[in-house]
């Protein structure tokens, strides 16, 4: 039986790194006592699959991962999961919803997520000033950036991954950025992906990252979009903030 | 004390690595400060990866926490990326539970674990901003403590401590913690810190270097006087008599990152008497002292059950000795599913090898054992009694068991050692690779080579260490050797950190000008190969006008005054000189568990006693006890003042050596 979990990292554990939060993974599961499948073979694995990596120091509301139990659990024991994981779990990580994954979903995480929305506080300039970066970036054709994949450097068109990118209503317009100016935008993850940092190279050489936070993953699904597993009713009211806290 | 976290948030986006910089540990603490409590720092002098796990800090972090009148909280030494940020920005080492500046706490407690830390050492007290010359410190500056097994020759950084302590931690850093206590109280007036040091070095166990003075004759050290008639002209160590008593760490810190030993520890037993005349760690924690076979299954369900590890390692310098360890390994296979247990610290025999068998179920790809040296000779004169059958069987049954590597350490530059000694570790290595092959074709032997740098408190203490030209000439010597034999794969350790590590090793005070000289121009994480540069110590040691011949290389005579001289680890000094004239005449000394005491002075001088229990030496016989037993045999064995029950495993049942028959 394949689970999914949703789980937030934000706060100070937003500086540990993808593969540890797998290793804190692994480690929660069996603090928890669930009996997790293990890989075959020379040096067996816990089968955690993990979706789209976090850079480190980015927060995020909205992290998956699919877990392959030994034993089928039954809605009780279900419902009962998060609250118990996110009792197991690094102060600042908690598991806000879980979801049986049917049996017909084939697509891994990394395949079948098509975009994420994130909150992105930036540094270096005025909200009017980010304002006019990011109608600048919209209003463009192309957008290229260059970057290296295996040794060689490309010139990618980043455009077509910008669904869309806007100043926040709560952002102070006018005020100094030292206060940071709050955008928020939905970015495509297929086939390649657009990395944050990118995007904000991307609004021009005055931008710093101030913080950055995954805010929702979603699925294209049939002319809309889903996330891979909604929020829990009963998840903390926090978890729905759409803002991550600076 | 206000928090550095928002200035330091933003450096961390800058940095490698910078979870090892957050605290958050599953096991780490929120104390709460008050002004009557003693707040402690504890520190590490390298990496938070090879910091966190260290057990004795994590021991004392309980301790203290625990305490109604101490806090305590971790620091680690940053990284160069982050110094450079600190330095730049001017934010302070912190520390990781409050992120407080390390500046505010009462004490800086370091443990010093390893010789090539020291400049680490120095330049967190300086980002501390507290002035690295215990002299310059301010009277309400925090103290500067210092304890772990390099303690035993403190004099290096004499200059930069406050005061060491030696020996088990566990009952003492209470008993600081008082005297501090009502320092704090006090408000630690002007004048007030040469007192609290001087009621420190009244502590068993404490030393406060700036309490003794220290005369010499041209480069020869002669004298070492206290200052005081209160202040003792001798300082023990101290120990705890039963582990027992102490079952901690009980909330093993359990990283968010990867970090060395990264796996649940339980320790099993401290000290050890198989007399290993180069090993400094068996000789200053004796006696011996098991925790009971059931207290350690406890401790290891409790803790896998806790951290949700899935490796726990039980600790001692030889735990394959532990009294009933196979049936302790095979309580945790049978009550913890996937779950490999390891054994540091292998003895070399068959028996050996088959409670690795037993807990290595997947992943065999590689064992390790230490016969140390290459002849039987030379194993003699180190009293590392392992004879070839006893290695070749046990490498015979690893790659008969499925092991497909086997690593062998090994020692160069040992006393007596000739060019025949030396090339015997690439024929012992050969011979073990024509083992493998009989169980597979590709079987391969790796000979891990270091130079031997002789430690205070052993009986090799008053040999010339090789220098670097000899070291790096058996080095090419082995070299060439195993280039010609398949199969044989050689490590070795770069002989110009060997040389500084025997420098810091015995020096004396006068080199801690060097120690200083080499932070001043850059020289942190001198561990790190690629941070070492043996050019800058070089300067230092010219600049301060001294010979690392006169320290390093030179032979000792018996009644030289060696720079610890008024320090004790229990042993008696004479015990050691005769130890080391049987090492020249290549005689053995036998395990003392087992045979009668020979009087080294560490149970008698202490009224403590080894707590073993079990009258047996473990089965698998006489490597390293000297003795030639069948497996399992039971032998008379004198220290014991009553039979053993016929279960054996649970009472902790000795009596003092001294008062065997």
């Amino acid at each position: 039986m394949r689970v999914r979990a949703r789980f937030s990292k934000v706060g100070k554990v937003r500086f540990v790194s993808h593969r540890d939060v797998a290793r804190v993974w692994e480690r929660t599961l069996r603090r928890v006592e669930i009996p997790v499948a293990y890989s075959g073979g020379f040096s067996p694995r816990p089968r955690l699959h993990f979706g789209l990596a976090l850079s480190v120091g980015h927060e995020s509301m909205a992290e998956y991962l699919d877990i392959d139990m030994v034993n089928p659990m039954d809605d009780a024991e279900l419902s009962a999961l998060p609250a118990r994981l996110s009792d197991a779990l690094p102060a600042g990580m908690a598991c806000s919803a879980v979801a049986v994954v049917a049996d017909g979903d084939k697509l891994s995480l990394q395949e079948a997520v098509t975009s994420c929305t994130w909150a992105f506080v930036l540094d270096g300039g005025t909200g009017r000033e980010a304002e006019a970066a990011v109608a600048a970036l919209l209003a463009a054709e192309t957008v290229t950036v260059t970057r290296e994949r295996k040794g060689k450097t490309h010139t990618d068109d980043i455009r077509p991954y910008v669904r869309s990118l806007e100043l926040d209503a709560a952002s102070p317009l006018g005020q100094d950025a030292g206060t940071g100016v709050l955008l928020r935008g939905e970015i495509g993850t297929q086939p390649r992906g657009l990395r944050p940092v990118e995007l904000i190279g991307a609004l021009g050489p005055q931008w710093r990252e101030h913080r950055v936070c995954r805010l929702a993953q979603w699925i294209d699904h049939e002319g809309g979009r889903r996330e891979p597993l909604p929020l829990a009713d009963d998840a903390p009211s926090w978890q729905r903030t759409t803002a991550c806290a600076t | 004390m206000s928090t550095v976290w928002p200035l330091l948030e933003p450096l961390l986006a800058r940095v490698e690595r910078p979870a090892r910089y957050i605290g958050c540990e599953d096991g780490a603490q929120t104390p709460v400060h008050a002004p009557h409590k003693v707040a402690w720092l504890l520190l590490y002098p390298d990496t938070y990866e090879v910091g966190l796990p260290n057990q004795g800090l994590q021991i004392l972090y309980e301790i203290l926490n625990e305490r109604d009148d101490a806090v305590a909280e971790r620091s680690y030494a940053p990284w160069t990326d982050l110094e450079a940020e600190l330095r730049t920005h001017r934010v302070p080492l912190f520390s990781l539970e409050n992120h407080l500046p390390a500046g505010r706490f009462d004490v800086l407690a370091f443990n010093l674990s390893a010789e090539l830390t020291y400049t680490n050492l120095l330049n967190c007290v300086d980002l501390a901003g507290v002035p690295v010359r215990a002299e310059h410190r301010a009277d309400d500056a925090p103290l500067v403590i210092a304890g772990g097994h390099c303690t035993y020759n403190p004099e290096p950084l004499a200059d930069f401590v406050d005061a060491f302590v030696l020996g088990d931690g566990e009952e003492v850093v209470s008993e600081i913690t008082e005297v501090l206590a009502g320092w704090k109280r006090a408000g630690k007036p002007s004048g007030s810190r040469s007192a609290v040091l001087r009621e420190l070095a009244a502590v068993p166990g404490v030393y406060v270097p700036s309490m003794y003075d220290v005369h010499y004759d041209g480069p020869a050290l002669v004298a070492m006087q206290p200052r005081y008639p209160d202040v003792p002209a001798l300082v023990e160590k101290r120990t705890i008599t039963s582990l027992e008593d102490w079952p901690y760490p009980r909330n093993q810190l359990i990283p968010l990152t990867e970090v060395v030993h990264d796996r649940l520890n339980v320790e099993v037993f401290r000290g050890c008497t198989r007399g290993c005349r180069f090993c400094q760690a068996g000789m200053i924690t004796r006696p011996v002292r098991e925790r009971s076979a059931e207290q350690v299954r406890t401790m290891v369900a409790n803790g896998l059950k806790r951290s949700g590890y899935d490796e726990v390692t039980l600790t001692s310098l030889s735990t394959a000795d532990f009294s009933g360890v196979a049936d302790v390994v095979s309580d945790i296979m049978g009550f913890a599913d996937n779950v490999s247990v390891s054994l540091p610290s292998l003895r070399v025999d068959a028996f050996t090898v088959g409670i690795a068998a037993q807990l290595q179920q997947a992943r065999r790809s590689g064992l390790t054992f230490a016969p140390e040296a290459g002849t039987w000779r030379m194993r003699q004169v180190i009293n590392k009694l392992i004879r070839e059958e006893d290695l070749y069987a046990a490498v015979d049954a690893a790659f008969s068991n499925g092991w497909r590597r086997v690593k062998l350490y090994f020692l160069t530059g040992l006393p007596t050692e000739t060019d025949e000694d030396t090339l015997g570790i690439t024929e012992l290595a050969r011979n073990c690779v024509a083992i493998g092959q009989r169980h597979q074709r590709g079987a391969s032997v790796t000979a891990s080579v270091g130079g031997f740098v002789p430690k205070p408190f052993t009986p090799f203490q008053w040999f010339g260490q090789n220098t670097v030209a000899e070291l790096e000439r058996k080095i090419s010597m082995l070299r060439s050797d195993a280039s010609k034999s398949r199969g044989v794969q050689l490590r070795w350790h770069d002989p110009k950190a060997t040389l500084i590590e025997g420098l810091m090793s015995r020096g004396d005070r006068r080199v801690g000008r060097v120690i200083e000289h080499v932070w001043r121009a850059g020289g942190t994480f001198q561990e790190w190969t690629e941070h070492f540069q043996l050019g800058r110590w070089l300067d230092a040691l010219a600049e301060a006008g001294l010979q690392a011949d006169w320290y390093v290389h030179r032979h000792r005579s018996e009644h030289e005054l060696l720079p610890w001289d008024h320090l004790s680890a229990g042993l008696h000094k004479d015990f050691l000189w005769q130890d080391w004239q049987d090492a020249l005449a290549e005689v053995g000394l036998p395990d003392c568990r087992w045979t009668p005491c020979y009087d080294c002075g560490a149970c008698t001088g202490y009224g403590v006693e080894h707590v073993v229990a079990s009258a047996m030496p473990p089965a698998g016989g006489s490597q390293g006890t000297g003795q030639d037993l069948d497996s399992g045999h039971i032998v008379p064995v004198s220290l014991l003042g009553r039979k053993p029950s016929p279960s054996g495993a649970t009472a902790a049942a000795a009596t003092a050596a001294g008062g065997a028959p």
